[in-house]
């Protein structure tokens, strides 16, 4: 069923053997197949038609090497551009240097994996030895503040006692309060999950924001998300200005383009990957792997990388 | 501009100056059809029509493209629309699958509340034994609905649950069962496994069941909706969709791929997160607002 891209082109490019330089007209064919790659990988449109671009200008009158075909260098020049798109080898470390206790807010909407991350979160942090506290700001959902209940007593880490009939700004500064005394060092916020033109609701993340001064916003994606990923993250962007992405449920099939569109949209880097239900099932994010995914080809990067 | 971005804009703008339409216009369209997230088959496919249509000449301007384009989408929709008749069997049984997060449990809450008004007796079962809290939501549900939920303690078997609610249902004469599952990524072989016992389950304590095996699908999903319908298609017999969190900003064009590809009907979508945010699906208003 799956053509890889590698084969795609090297068919666009039978007719360049070896030499010459490539021309305007036989990148023009090689470059569609690159778009619609991508736009299977759900990255988003605008995002590609501006990557292509970019892929062209560097693709046309680059001479054809003898160690690889065409095709590979086409996919080469890809991989490069698609690396450097999403930040490789940009600082993408979670940010905690600020007087305790740190505060970072998990936004995103809804089903993202946003209580599930607090948690996976919260077994990181402490493994760092810090000792975080995870705040239940979630009051609309049925049992959320029993979720992260329950995922605290698997942890061992304290989760912050909340009534679904409170209001979420005052059970956030009151935590942060109750932090500050008791001598924890990080601050989890689980937030409801909210679509991003719900004015309502983005305006209580705001509040909620200006309560705790978090050193981290993070907004949870999931990775099976199609083209609206940049709408909504400029929309949870432009209300919050994020700090970093996580990237949730990469264990599956999806190819997570949607994370391009994300880094495109925000510039903020994808600290981690979530990949798994389990509270262990959180890696930090690399940039490489994703776009090896992305352009479905372990195989053909290493060949391309000795070249 | 937010117009310019759209389904609509997009085609106008490839429209744009145009005399008439041509190969290239189409080959365009595709990849236009591609970014509202309709899937590459279809999109393929329905170009392939357009192309036909374009030799008949009744391709001659924009507006016909465009008239054309919207009554091919509703047709594939159309074929396969069907309402979920629950009056059909006693009890009616519906196990409600998807992957992580969609929706599921919401819907069943909806889908519970909408039944128990119409005077039907439901009952609700929380197979989702492994998630924090499954059980907890479900009852909240089932208390918004007025309906009584089945469950057993975190962790237990979610194939004994579903044993010991096909028992209720029977002996208290429900109408409607509603099985709520752990959400599962479609490729983890075990968790479908899983699921496809506690279909046998359910069949064995009622011939017949499950009569429905509702796929939860998430609006905002890309192309990935088509590999998770294939594989729950093939791992449970999905025999339909309900398409959820339609009140954001995605339009869930995903749909028209999964429908057409599947043969799946879409029964119902999700509008919002209250008791009351349920529809039945109608293939001409979600086509209009997948062209507004
Ligand atoms: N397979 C997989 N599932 C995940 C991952 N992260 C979260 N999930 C699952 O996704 C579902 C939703 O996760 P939640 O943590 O409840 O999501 P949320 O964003 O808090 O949801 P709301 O609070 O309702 O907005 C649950 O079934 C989680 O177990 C992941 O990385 N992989
Ligand atoms: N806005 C909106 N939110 C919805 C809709 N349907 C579900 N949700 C929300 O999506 C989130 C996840 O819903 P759940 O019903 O828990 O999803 P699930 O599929 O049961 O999740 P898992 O059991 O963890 O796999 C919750 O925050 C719901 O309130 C909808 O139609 N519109
Ligand atoms: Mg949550
Ligand atoms: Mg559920």
């Amino acid at each position: 069923m799956f053509e890889n891209l590698s084969d795609k082109l090297d068919l666009v490019f039978k007719k360049l053997r070896g030499q010459g330089v490539m021309t305007e007209e036989n990148v023009k064919d090689a470059l569609r197949e690159v778009r619609l790659v991508l736009l299977e990988a759900d990255v988003n449109f605008k995002v590609v038609k501006d990557f292509v671009e970019k892929v062209r200008s560097r693709a046309v009158g680059t001479e054809v090497l003898q160690s690889l075909t065409p095709g590979q260098q086409v996919i080469k020049i890809v991989h490069d551009e698609l690396v450097a798109l999403m930040g490789g080898g940009e600082d993408n470390s979670l940010d905690l240097a600020a007087k305790p206790p740190v505060a970072i807010m998990m936004v995103g909407l809804q089903g993202a994996g946003k209580t599930t991350t607090c948690g996976k979160l919260a077994r990181y942090l402490k493994s760092q030895r810090r000792r975080p506290l995870l705040v239940p700001a979630d009051v609309y959902r049925p049992a959320a503040i029993e979720q992260l209940k329950t995922l605290g007593r698997q942890l061992s880490i304290e989760v912050v006692d909340a009534r679904a009939d409170q209001d979420p700004v005052d059970i956030c500064r009151n935590a942060l309060q109750y932090a500050e005394r008791s001598g924890f060092d990080t601050v989890i916020f689980d937030t409801a999950g909210r679509h991003q033109i719900d004015d309502f609701l983005m305006d209580e993340l705001v509040r909620i924001k200006g309560a705790v001064e978090p050193r981290e916003i993070l907004f949870v994606a999931d990775a099976m998300t199609g083209q609206e990923a940049v709408n909504v993250a400029s929309g949870f962007n432009d209300r919050l200005d994020i700090t970093g992405v996580v990237l949730t449920k990469l264990d599956g099939d999806a190819k997570g383009g949607a994370a391009l569109s994300i880094k495109a949209v925000t510039g903020r880097p994808v600290k981690f990957a979530g990949i798994g239900e389990k509270l262990d099932a959180l890696e930090v994010f690399h940039a490489d792997r994703l776009v090896s995914r992305i352009l479905g080809m372990g195989d053909v990067l290493t060949l391309v990388e000795k070249a | 501009s937010r117009t310019q971005e759209n389904l609509v804009g997009r085609i106008d703008t490839l429209l744009l100056g145009k005399k008439q339409i041509d190969a290239d216009t189409l080959e365009e369209l595709e990849e236009i059809l591609i970014t509202a997230d309709i899937g590459v088959a279809t999109s393929v496919e329905l170009i392939r029509t357009l192309e036909q249509r374009l030799k008949r000449n009744e391709l001659q301007d924009g507006e016909a493209l465009k008239r054309a384009l919207r009554e091919e989408i509703l047709a594939r929709l159309e074929k396969h629309a069907a309402p979920l008749d629950i009056a059909s069997a006693t009890p009616f049984v519906i196990v409600v699958i998807g992957v992580n997060g969609v929706g599921k449990t919401t819907t069943i809450g909806k889908l519970a509340n909408r039944y128990a008004l119409s005077g039907k007796r439901v009952l609700l079962a929380a197979a989702d034994t492994f998630r924090a809290a499954a059980a907890e939501q479900l009852e909240i549900w089932g208390e918004r609905a007025g309906v009584d939920v089945i469950r057993h303690q975190e962790g237990a078997d979610p194939s004994a649950v579903v044993f010991d609610a096909c028992k209720a249902a029977l002996a208290r004469k429900a109408d409607l069962l509603i099985i709520d599952t752990a959400g599962r990524l479609h490729t983890k072989i075990n968790l479908m496994e899983e699921m496809k016992k506690i279909r046998r389950v359910v069949g064995r304590e009622i011939p017949g069941a499950p009569h429905e095996t509702l796929l939860v699908l998430d609006a905002a999903t890309g192309q990935n909706a088509i590999s998770q319908a294939k594989l729950f298609k093939e791992a449970a017999e999905v025999s339909g969709v309900a398409l959820t969190k339609l009140d954001g900003s995605a339009k869930g064009g995903i749909v028209v791929a999964v429908s057409n590809e599947f043969q799946l009907p879409v029964r119902y979508i999700g509008v919002g997160e209250g008791v009351d945010d349920l529809r039945d699906f109608e293939p001409q208003q979600f086509v209009a607002a997948l062209f507004q």
